[in-house]
């Protein structure tokens, strides 16, 4: 049963089912580029394939064959290294061929370990040292609203980043100049490279955080389609505030031996670790669409 | 090319570098709306102030908060702004030099940075507020241009200059009035060091205000028969071989001068020239791997061995031991 959402900006319907089918496909590409690559971060591509899959394919005004359209909305990721999720999910929206995802990590690749906004079309910015992405997405809001243009920015950032000094900064910064068309998600996952995140550098209450310093907060499931298209469109219309999204995510999601594993925050699979994982992630398709 | 009497200290005009850039600013955001300024609260003191007054919403004070904004000037600049941040250069670049790295230049994003107060004239504020490191850390960034003017004039050349390079810019500003010795009409390129004095016997290249100490140095010099060639050599990265090369060749001695820590600031960058391509005798001036302190400018620069008669001492001592 498919139930049926429509955007904003496109004036077309999304099969939710659809985009399941393929989120899970991008989980598995992430998986064997991971795998060919020899290293990367596989917990929290993982983790946020289903908001790039609805960013990408339900809520974003964009143009894969024109990546540099002055209309398109804005897309920065903030922690870098999950850019195998961001590379897999660009290709499937056609922004460059599927077969150069392989090339991942290796020499000449225009897939970069981490981001480079000079390297690949649709990557709009440079990220990896953390809280850096949050701060460029709100000077693209800025500038934005200086030329008085519609187009939307949203910066997806993890929560561990969140030790980041800088991103305190920015989100004073955004809350000063009320940027209303900037959303930021976060990919609430618990875990960062040491361990758990409330273990590490205690975040919580994150919420009451963000509301303290003056953004509208949005809680949702990161992996329930509706509500993560339902949140990312309802960021847009909040008029007085910049608005976060707090994503609860399950990093490794998808694959039983990596879900909820600090371990396999910056780890990629070997060769049975790929073979098992691809096998999950092809049951889990059938339970979509059938075998 | 020079004022007129330069020489003359009684009636040479006196600025500080910075106004040249307020001023700069105000003309360039007539001209080009795309052009917007950014501070971390200090508006005044890098003139910041003098755009704001003009084109405030095309102004951001971002609170003292450097690293994000050098972050937000990046995303300013990947949507088609031309922005300007201001602050001092112990902050910006020294505070948030990982966000110039990773967010600017790897990026190649089109941010000018301007980096005040630098330099032992600084004074009072000491050691904490006196930028010494930062030719060292800036010039060492890929993509990234790096020029330390000479006197106001200049300045508010360099920042024009700099707005019409497409791509990441450092302006090293100063804090004191120091001598305007060039004029409005003296030709300026990015890249291209200029000869202020000619000579024969030795090279002194510097940038930034100090070079009129160098050129002092050079007038009393050659009273003793000691003809200096004096190059503001204001474009440090990417820095300019050919003239370097050819000065060293016609003096076969150099001596650098800048008020910047003497490990990789100019001096360095000159010798990186020459030990490549023709190695001559160096004498590098700057300061030495220390750090500064309180007093005025004036005690400083004594103290610290950057005044006219220690640039004077160390030619003589290079030439009685080259025997020229």
């Amino acid at each position: 049963m498919a139930l049926l959402v429509k955007t904003k900006n496109q004036d077309k319907h999304h099969d939710l089912e659809a985009l399941s089918v393929l989120a899970n496909e991008i989980r598995r590409d992430i998986i064997k580029m991971l795998y060919e690559a020899g290293s990367g971060h596989s917990g929290g591509s993982l983790g946020m394939t289903d908001i790039f899959t609805a960013l990408y394919f339900a809520v974003l005004n964009h143009d894969p064959k024109k990546p540099a359209w002055s209309g398109r909305d804005r897309v920065f990721l903030s922690n870098g290294h999950i850019c195998p999720v961001w590379y897999a999910t660009l290709a499937h929206a056609g922004y460059f061929p599927l077969s150069e995802l392989k090339t991942l990590r290796k020499l000449g690749s225009r897939l970069q370990g981490h981001p480079h906004n000079l390297s690949l079309p649709g990557v709009e910015n440079t990220g990896g040292p953390l809280g850096q992405g949050i701060s460029q997405a709100i000077g693209a809001a800025l500038a934005l609203r200086l030329d008085q243009k519609k187009n939307y920015v949203f910066c997806l950032m993890s929560d561990g980043e969140l030790n980041e000094g800088q991103t305190w900064e920015a989100f004073m910064f955004a809350a000063k100049y009320k940027l209303n068309n900037l959303t930021a998600v976060i990919d609430r996952n618990n875990i960062q490279i040491d361990g758990y995140t409330e273990d590490i550098m205690p975040l919580e209450p994150l919420a009451d955080k963000f509301k303290a310093f003056g953004w509208h907060v949005l809680e949702i499931n990161g992996h329930n389609m509706p509500e993560i298209i339902s949140a990312l469109e309802t960021s847009k219309v909040i008029y007085e505030k910049p608005v976060v999204v707090i994503a609860h995510t399950i990093p490794g999601k998808g694959v039983s031996f990596m879900e909820n594993r600090f371990e396999w925050h910056g780890k990629p699979p070997a060769k049975n670790e790929r073979d098992q994982a691809l096998k999950e992630l092809m049951k889990e398709r059938k339970d979509y669409v059938g075998s | 090319m020079l004022v007129r009497d330069v020489y003359n200290e009684k009636t040479i005009g006196r600025e500080p570098t910075r106004n040249g850039y307020g001023a700069a600013l105000v003309e360039l955001g007539r001209k080009n709306k795309n052009i917007v300024v950014l501070t971390g609260d200090l508006a005044e003191s890098t003139r910041a102030q003098m755009f704001q007054a003009k084109y405030p919403e095309r102004f951001f004070d971002v609170g003292v908060a450097e690293q994000n904004m050098m972050g937000v000037a990046a995303g300013l600049a990947l949507t088609g702004k031309i922005p300007f941040v201001s602050s001092y250069a112990v902050f910006s670049p020294g505070r948030n030099w990982d966000q110039l790295r990773v967010s600017v230049c790897y990026s190649r994003a089109n941010v000018k940075i301007i980096g005040a107060h630098t330099g032992l004239s600084v004074g009072p504020d000491g050691a904490t507020h006196q930028a010494l490191e930062d030719i060292a850390i800036t010039r060492c960034l890929p993509n990234l241009t790096v020029i330390a003017p000479c006197d106001v004039h200049e300045t508010k050349k360099a920042i024009f200059a700099a707005a019409k390079i497409a791509g990441p810019v450092y302006i090293r500003l100063a804090r004191e009035a120091t001598p305007a010795f060039t004029t409005p009409n003296t030709d300026f390129q990015v890249g291209r060091a200029d000869i202020l004095r000619r000579g024969h016997h030795v090279s002194i290249i510097g940038c930034g205000p100090i070079l009129y100490e160098a050129l002092q140095a050079a007038h009393s010099l050659s009273q003793e028969g000691i003809e200096a060639e004096v190059i503001n050599c204001h474009t440090i990265k990417p820095i300019d071989h050919k003239t370097i090369i050819a000065s060293a060749k016609k003096t076969e001695a150099v001596v650098t001068v800048e008020e910047h820590q003497i490990i990789g600031g100019l001096g360095s960058a000159v010798a990186e020239v020459l030990s490549a391509h023709y190695p001559v005798p160096l004498k590098m001036i700057g300061v030495r791997d220390t750090f500064g302190e309180s007093g005025t400018p004036n005690e400083l620069m004594i103290k610290y061995g950057l005044d006219r008669n220690q640039i004077i001492d160390t030619v003589r001592r290079m030439m009685k031991s080259l025997l020229k």
